[in-house]
């Protein structure tokens, strides 16, 4: 049973103030669906939340069955996908796959990759340079990177961007499966998504 | 579940094959090193002409065109990371320990290909007595350790701030002078004709560096690398 | 209020007392008067090098913005102290060796210490982010630090020291200095370490005001 707890989390930059007074708790099988117009700080939280940005005020804390987690095995338990986390575009996507899995200390054998490459949609591309890729292709890899790891949280910011029906699709599968036994946090403002989370915080006025 | 230090040679190997893979698919550092290299020490080798140079010039000669050889690529392989909007993965995927013994595994691979095509070039065009070659090899080794233990961690600083190049050699220097006068005067002392035996302080000194560099930066560099 | 007076008496008679008192240094003469002012200041630049390695290290370890606006005011201090001494050594140099510049030890160690902080200010100066500026100079302070028991053990190897060595204590550690000379001295030293702690003392409540300021709407 994993928990994330974020209590009064607040972040400046320089003198403007991007979000404050963010608390909220969530254990593994709910989700939190972060809101707010463009420029509102969703990003923001969420580069918070996996320490990325330090906070001005607050604190984000990560539990499994009561005991809080190193820093080193947050590292092992999320995962993110957003636009503005890129993979190596020099390296095929199945090098992707292997490389960030095993530099957190995993395993992964070639049938598992395959499975994941066919779950997102890219089967048979798993051998191209990601620099190859379409905008789409690369959103659906994001997903099969993060799921690789197994995590336990997973962090979505803008979860469909430059995705087709079909990918929105099987993404929508993939998410319906995974909050059964993790933690989501979503950042986005398509109804169809935040629909889906059992919690709610809105960012902006 | 502890990391366990075996744990961390699989993340360090790991980070080196892929920094290694990427490397061999652009050889954008590899190139910018080495032609650097090349192009400093022809142009040394032409205003030179027929003079015979002093030893004690030859030594600085030769470590100037290092350093600034080292200058030109060992900044490259954490700029990658953070112009291609990678670094982020990394940042939440990679023990910050693994990241930096790889990157300066790999910084260290790619020095001793320079020494490796600079030093026999060095000894072709100019005068250095080919016979001190044999003692001369310690020297080269230690000081390749030596520039890539000091300046891995100035290359991840100056990367995070985002000013790339310029600042690299600013921030490299005064830190790197220690080194670098010590290979200048032991190098001189090796062409003059020593053998290994009458540089032994400087040896010991050398390896004093590379340590107390390498444990300084494995300390710091979680500082640089999760802010 | 009182101590500031103090200075300032004291500052004027010890400037007073260590131009009309006998020549500190009977060879070199009247040029050695410049003992009194070039020590202190080499003196304060060494402490507030130090002081901004202790800042730089708690901030590192507490992570509070406030610890990083010390180190850097401190290091400016130290800055124009380290250039204050390397000016008046400079001239010193030109009385008694002849010129300005000989890379003497103390020399090129003074020089590399410019050159040190002069890389740790060109640092600050390109990062715009608080944190990211506070936590790279802070490491790069420290990282440079702890090359220079190297530079200590190298520099002496290359060129000869023209230092006098012997200048305020002898080889039994006990003062060469008369007792006039030895009071001037160490009121001088007194005097400027003092007025080194009230322009720290100013600039860190200057820092604080601001950093007061930006915070208080969160």
């Amino acid at each position: 049973m994993y928990k994330l707890v974020v209590e009064n989390l607040a972040k400046r930059f320089d003198s403007r103030i991007v979000f404050k007074d963010i608390s909220f708790e969530l254990t593994s099988g709910e989700s939190i669906a972060i809101t707010g117009p463009n420029g509102s700080g969703k990003s923001t939280l969420i580069l918070c939340m996996l320490s990325q940005y330090r906070p001005n005020k607050g604190k984000v804390s990560y539990l499994s069955d009561q005991k809080i987690l190193s820093e080193e095995e947050i590292q092992q338990n999320c995962g993110l996908v957003s636009p503005y986390l890129n993979l190596y575009g020099q390296l095929t996507a199945e090098e992707n796959i292997k490389f960030f899995t095993s530099i957190r200390g995993k395993n992964i054998t070639g049938n598992e990759i395959n499975d994941l490459l066919i779950k997102v949609g890219l089967e048979g591309r798993g051998n191209d340079n990601v620099a190859e890729y379409s905008s789409g292709m690369n959103q659906r890899l994001k997903y099969a990177v993060a799921l690789a790891n197994k995590p336990n949280i997973l962090f979505l910011d803008e979860p469909t961007s430059n995705l087709d029906d079909q990918g929105k699709d099987a993404i929508a599968s993939i998410i319906e499966e995974v909050r059964l036994n993790s933690i989501i946090v979503i950042a986005t403002n398509e109804k169809e998504e935040y629909s889906l989370a059992t919690n709610k915080c809105r960012l902006g006025n | 579940m502890p990391p366990t230090s075996a744990g961390l040679a699989t993340k360090c190997l790991t980070m080196l094959i892929k920094d290694l893979r990427l490397e061999l698919r652009d050889k954008y550092a590899l190139n910018a090193v080495l032609m650097f290299g090349i192009t400093t020490l022809a142009v040394v080798s032409f205003s030179l002409g027929q003079s015979n140079l002093p030893p004690h010039l030859l030594g600085a000669l030769f470590w100037i065109i290092m350093f600034f050889s080292a200058m030109s690529g060992l900044a490259h392989i954490f700029i990658r990371e953070e112009d291609s909007g990678t670094a982020l993965a990394l940042r939440l995927s990679a023990p910050p320990d693994a990241v930096f013994i790889g990157k300066l595994l790999f910084n260290m691979i790619l020095l001793t290909v320079l020494t490796l095509i600079i030093t026999p070039l060095f000894f072709v065009f100019t005068n250095a007595p080919v016979s001190s070659l044999g003692s001369f090899i310690p020297i080269l080794v230690l000081g390749v350790i030596g520039l890539c233990s000091a300046t891995t961690l100035i290359a991840a600083i100056i990367a995070r701030a985002a000013v790339k190049g310029a600042l690299f050699a600013v921030l490299s220097f005064p830190i790197i002078i220690p080194l670098l006068l010590t290979l200048v005067l032991t190098t001189q002392k090796l062409f003059e004709g020593s053998g290994v035996s009458n540089v032994m302080t400087e040896l010991q000194f050398l390896i004093a560096y590379m340590v107390v560099m390498i444990v300084g930066s494995l300390m710091l560099f979680k500082f640089v690398w999760t802010e | 209020m009182w101590w500031k007076l103090l200075i300032l008496v004291v500052m004027s008679v010890m400037i007073v007392y260590s131009f009309i008192t006998p020549a500190p240094q009977k060879i070199i003469g009247e040029a050695s008067r410049i003992f009194y002012y070039h020590i202190p200041q080499a003196w304060i630049s060494v402490l507030a090098f130090a002081m901004s390695m202790i800042y730089s290290i708690r901030y590192l370890k507490k992570r509070s913005l406030s610890e990083d606006d010390k180190a850097a005011a401190t290091a400016g201090l130290g800055f124009m102290f380290c250039l204050l001494a390397t000016v008046t050594g400079a001239i010193f140099a030109k009385v008694t060796w002849g010129s300005f510049w000989n890379w003497d030890p103390r020399e090129t160690s003074v020089f590399i210490l410019l050159l040190i902080y002069g890389a740790y200010f060109a640092l600050r100066g390109a990062i715009s982010d608080d944190d990211k500026r506070a936590a790279l100079s802070a490491v790069y302070a420290i990282f440079a630090f702890i090359t220079v028991p190297f530079l200590i053990f190298v520099v002496p190897r290359i060129i000869p020291s023209l230092h006098p060595t012997d200048s305020i204590v002898d080889e039994n550690m006990k003062f060469t200095m008369g007792a006039t000379i030895r009071i001037i001295f160490f009121s001088s030293l007194i005097v400027f370490t003092a007025i080194y702690f009230w322009m720290f003392n100013l600039t860190k409540r200057a820092l604080k005001i601001k950093r007061h300021l930006l915070n208080e709407d969160i």
